[in-house]
Formats: C-alpha cells, sequence, structure tokens
C-alpha cells in the first residue's frame, strides 16, 4: 500500500481542532488579553501623565508631540503576542499528556501537522486579540499615523513574531512534563520579555544594568520599529531587518526543537 | 496451515530503558483474522510490546513486520493499516463524540460526506448515538473507551492493539467490549491486546502468550496452555476441627490446611472420579462444610509458569521514560 501523505489536509484538520477548542473554551486564549488591557489601563489612564512628565513632557523618542499612550501601545501589542503563547503552550503539553498524541503519532497522518494545528490557531485567536487590543489603545486615545504600507508591515511583523513565538512556546511545552509546568516554563517569554524592554519607558531612562539586557533583547527593536511604523516616524532600516531576523531566527529553532521533542523515540 | 503470511511477525524484539531490561528477546507470530493475546502481570513488559509494534516507540534490535512492512524501513506503511486503543484514554476530551470521529475521517481523508456518514454509523453501533454531541470529557469511563475503539475503527484498520481494552471498565462494560472485539474478528481483523485478567485472554484468544519480566515464558492456545497447569482438585471445607482430622486420615492424597480446616483432594473433575471421591466420603460418613471444584484454569497456569499468582492491581503501567 502507497502512503500518500496530505500536508495541507492534515494540518487543516488540526487547525481545525484547535480552533474549535479556543472557541468553545475562550478563557484560556481570550483570558491572556487581560494583561495588556490592564496594563493600558494602569500606565495608559493612570500612570500616563506622570510617565510622560518624567520622560521629558511629551518628547519621547526623539519625536515632540507624542501622547504617552502612542508611545505605549506598540509594547502592548508585544504583550499581547506574549501572553497569548501561554495558551498554544498549555495545548501542546496536554496533548502530550493525554493519550490522544500517541494516537495520533500512530497514524498515517503528515508529522508537523498536529503542532502546526496549534500554532496556527493561536495566530488566528492572537490576531482576533490584537485587534481587540489595538481597538481599545485607540479608545484610550491611541492615534496611528501609519500609511496603509507602514500598516502591512506592521501586521507582517506581527504575524511573524506570533508564528515565531508560538514555535518556541510550544517546544518549551513540550519539554515540560506537566500542563502546570508548562504554564509556568513561559514565563519568561510572556512576562519577562514584554516588562523588561522598551514598553513603558525608553532605553536612555533605564538604569545600566537592565538597560544593556533591553538593548539587545528581542522585543526592543522589534517594538522600537514597531513603533516607527505605526507612528509613521522615519525609520533606520536596519532595525527592521534586525526585527525580521529575530523573527526568523525564533521560529527556526522553536520549530526544530518542537518537531523534535514531538518525534523523540518514535519511528521515523 | 495457513498460506497467508501473518499479520504479525516478530523475531527477537529487545528494549531497554537505561540499564532496564524491558523486553528479552521476544518472538511473536500472529495469524491474520486471530485474536492474539498478551497476557502478563504488572510491568511485564506488554505496553511496550504495543507501543513498539504500533510505530509509537523503537526498538533495540528485532526483525518486526507489520501488515507486511518493515517497522524499520516503512513505519508509515504499518501505520495507515493499524489501529490503536492504549491503555489511556485517546480521546479529545473538549470535542464532543461526533467531532472526534469526523477528526478522524478528516485524518483518513475520507471525505466529508463519508466521514459524517461514518460517524452516524459507528455512533450507532457503540451505542453513542445520545452522547455524540457532548464533549468527550463528560463521558463515563465505559463511554470514554467506546468512543476511543470507535476512533480506532474509522479508517476500517486490518490488524487492531488494544492495550488493556476493559482495565477499570465495570463488568457490563466489559461484557459489551468483548462483544465488540468478537464481532471485529469475525469481520476478518486481527487483533493483538493485552490483558492481565485470565478470563479475558481465555474468553476472547485464539493464541495466547504469556509475558513476564520482559520474557514470554509460554505461548500456544488457551487449551494447550492449561495442559502446562497442574491437575484440578477438589476443594472441601469442615466446620469441626474433629470431622477435619477424621478426613486428613480417610484422604491422605490430599493437601491440607489445618487453619482453614480446608483439604485440596487431587481430581480431574470427571462425574466417575468425583463419584469415587463421594463415595470415600461417605463411608467415612465426613460432615463436609462446603465442597468446590476446581478444573485447571488460565489462573494455575499463571502460577505454573510464571511462579507467582496472577495480578490483580489494576493500574499497570510500564513507563517509557
Amino acid at each position: 500500500m502507497s502512503t500518500v501523505s496530505y500536508p495541507m489536509a492534515d494540518t487543516a484538520t488540526m487547525l481545525r481542532r484547535n480552533l474549535r477548542h479556543a472557541q468553545r473554551y475562550p478563557g484560556l486564549s481570550l483570558g491572556a488579553l487581560g494583561m495588556p488591557v490592564i496594563m493600558l489601563l494602569l500606565f495608559g489612564l493612570v500612570f500616563g501623565d506622570t510617565f510622560s512628565a518624567g520622560l521629558g513632557g511629551g518628547s519621547i523618542d526623539g519625536a515632540a508631540g507624542l501622547d504617552y499612550i502612542d508611545f505605549l501601545a506598540p509594547g502592548i501589542l508585544l504583550m499581547s503576542i506574549a501572553s497569548g503563547t501561554m495558551s498554544p503552550a498549555v495545548g501542546a503539553a496536554m496533548d502530550m499528556s493525554e493519550g490522544i498524541v500517541a494516537r495520533f503519532r500512530t497514524m498515517a497522518i503528515f508529522r508537523p501537522a498536529v503542532l502546526a494545528g496549534h500554532v496556527l490557531g493561536n495566530v488566528i485567536v492572537t490576531i482576533v486579540s490584537l485587534a481587540l487590543v489595538i481597538g481599545f489603545a485607540m479608545l484610550l486615545g491611541f492615534r496611528p499615523n501609519a500609511s496603509l504600507g507602514d500598516w502591512l508591515l506592521a501586521s507582517g511583523l506581527l504575524i511573524a513574531l506570533t508564528f515565531a513565538l508560538t514555535w518556541f512556546a510550544i517546544a518549551l511545552g513540550l519539554k515540560s512534563k506537566t500542563v502546570e509546568g508548562a504554564s509556568n516554563i513561559v514565563l519568561p517569554i510572556s512576562l519577562l520579555l514584554p516588562f523588561l524592554s522598551t514598553t513603558f519607558i525608553p532605553l536612555e531612562a533605564m538604569p545600566s544594568g537592565i538597560r544593556w539586557f533591553v538593548e539587545y533583547q528581542p522585543f526592543t527593536v522589534i517594538i522600537d520599529t514597531l513603533r516607527h511604523l505605526l507612528l509613521g516616524m522615519p525609520m533606520d532600516s536596519g532595525n527592521g531587518w534586525l526585527a525580521t531576523a529575530w523573527c526568523i531566527a525564533i521560529a527556526v529553532v522553536g520549530y526544530f526543537w518542537a518537531q523534535q521533542s514531538y518525534n523523540k523515540g518514535t519511528a521515523a | 496451515m495457513n498460506s497467508s503470511p501473518p499479520a504479525i511477525d516478530v523475531r527477537g524484539l529487545r528494549k531497554s530503558y537505561g540499564d532496564k531490561l524491558v523486553l528479552d528477546g521476544i518472538d511473536l507470530n500472529v495469524a491474520e483474522g486471530t485474536v492474539f493475546a498478551l497476557l502478563g502481570p504488572n510491568g511485564a513488559g506488554k505496553t511496550t510490546v504495543v507501543q513498539i509494534l504500533s510505530t509509537l516507540i523503537t526498538a533495540d534490535a528485532g526483525e518486526i513486520l507489520v501488515a507486511g512492512h518493515n517497522l524499520r524501513q516503512n513505519p508509515e506503511g504499518i501505520r495507515a493499516a493499524i489501529g490503536v486503543t492504549g491503555q489511556f484514554s485517546a480521546v479529545d476530551g473538549l470535542l464532543t463524540g461526533q467531532e472526534n470521529l469526523i477528526m478522524m475521517a478528516d485524518l483518513y481523508h475520507l471525505g466529508r460526506a463519508e466521514g459524517r456518514r461514518r460517524a452516524a454509523e459507528l455512533l450507532e453501533q457503540f451505542d453513542l448515538v445520545e452522547a455524540g454531541q457532548k464533549p468527550a470529557m463528560t463521558y463515563s469511563g465505559g463511554m470514554k473507551r467506546r468512543l476511543d475503539l470507535a476512533m480506532t475503527l474509522v479508517g476500517r484498520p486490518r490488524i487492531i492493539f488494544l492495550d488493556e481494552p476493559t482495565t477499570g471498565l465495570d463488568p457490563r462494560s466489559r461484557h459489551s467490549m468483548w462483544q465488540l472485539i468478537r464481532q471485529l474478528v469475525a469481520g476478518g481483523v486481527t487483533v493483538l491486546l493485552t490483558t492481565q485478567y485470565l478470563d479475558e485472554a481465555d474468553q476472547l484468544a485464539d493464541r495466547i502468550a504469556v509475558l513476564d519480566h520482559g520474557r514470554l515464558v509460554a505461548q500456544g492456545s488457551p487449551e494447550q496452555l492449561k495442559r502446562l497447569a497442574p491437575g484440578g482438585h477438589i476443594r472441601l471445607r469442615f466446620n469441626a476441627p474433629e470431622d477435619f482430622g477424621l478426613a486428613v486420615q480417610a484422604l491422605p492424597a490430599a493437601a491440607r490446611n489445618d487453619d482453614a480446616l480446608v483439604l485440596q483432594v487431587p481430581n480431574d473433575g470427571s462425574v466417575h472420579s468425583l463419584r469415587a471421591l463421594l463415595a470415600r466420603i461417605d463411608d467415612a460418613s465426613l460432615e463436609v462444610d462446603e465442597l468446590t471444584i476446581h478444573t485447571p484454569d488460565l489462573d494455575d497456569v499463571f502460577l505454573a509458569v510464571t511462579g507467582q499468582p496472577a495480578s490483580t492491581d489494576t493500574d499497570e503501567k510500564v513507563t517509557s521514560e
């Protein structure tokens, strides 16, 4: 019997499975919205004026006349992506702890389909939550000033980062033996990277030790690129390429690591 | 005897985890359209055998052919021919029973209409029509197990692996599972099942292999295996120590248990020898409180070939770490 592989069909089946999970149990996927929304409220409304004053009266990042919410919103979008990685990591770990993955592995289905279903499902869910966060930020006064091209580039970058971080989070989720472990192991991604970045304050305002980490971690350059795109500021194209390179690197490492964990010990 | 190639042919299968040897040179041969039971106590390696033959984990050594495909060269060919129902529920608890079945149909690329038809047919066959619209995590153990098996059957596999299919089920669900397995075999499917229940192997299997500490200690039909066991006996229990004392004198060949006031008299259980025994009991005017006939069963086989009584522990788990 010849065994034909159906990469697209199998991935689509797995995507349907994950979207149905998200639709039926929206708690985990939309729960990830809680943190970015709270941060928007807290920093945008409550601390905003103080921060803005402390940073030199609305002259942020070299551009005068910006509201703090405009400075804040791009970083909050990355925070939404980051906290959204919890759900696929937990989902993958849950799959592994139950018999269903053993079943999939003993079937002649396209190998990467099971994990790809998680990733694509999370990309779609995250796009929805990004749209909600952007809408909410606009309610609070966020006024992006971007051309259509800028918007497309910004969306592309957000989706690329979601794709990359999701693969990485799934690799972490597969590494952890338990569901609880999976939700803890992604904390560095979902908490550390968005907070220790230029989401809230510019690099110049940070103490030197932290500043070194913030300057070179991937979120900072991606936030910076996004900020320039969304606010229509002239951009250093080197940053754009660096941001893209980070996304590709994280995606490649995450993908191969995840596949390796998934296939570990089974017949090729 | 049979000209068709065996459904499963295993030679010299070995597997160890670290320095723990789990399977120590297993040879198995399962003819097409038969039920083969792998019988053994906890930790004997039954689950490991199923995991290897179903391509889930790799073997360290051994020549393995399943459905004519070599495991090393063509695991995908094997995957396309088999269905596996493992020990732990392999249903998606967040999806309904029907959605689980349709997902399987999609993975077998049956097409939309045929997939829905097949799902409906299996819900009917497995008595899950009513539950079909509810999430599988709300199912009882027996229902989950039925859905699990139904999912395995969606693609009409020729060879089915069932790892402890009735462990943890109540007696009624257990019997309905047996019934389902018999129907499958009647339809020409080959079944390899593992069990720690001797009566289950006896009920279902054409051939039984007894696995103990990673080795096959006996293999044959249930009848052949029963011949390995020491003969049957009649068990006599007495109320009064005086009666017991008299009986010991009257039946010198019996094995005695002085504390329980029980005698085990060797006896093949035939009407003739039973009548002879009863006559001796009458002659000695013994007051017997209880008499039971014990014909050799697989429990005796188990004891004879493994040197330990059959385990009744229900949560076997061969860890794969």
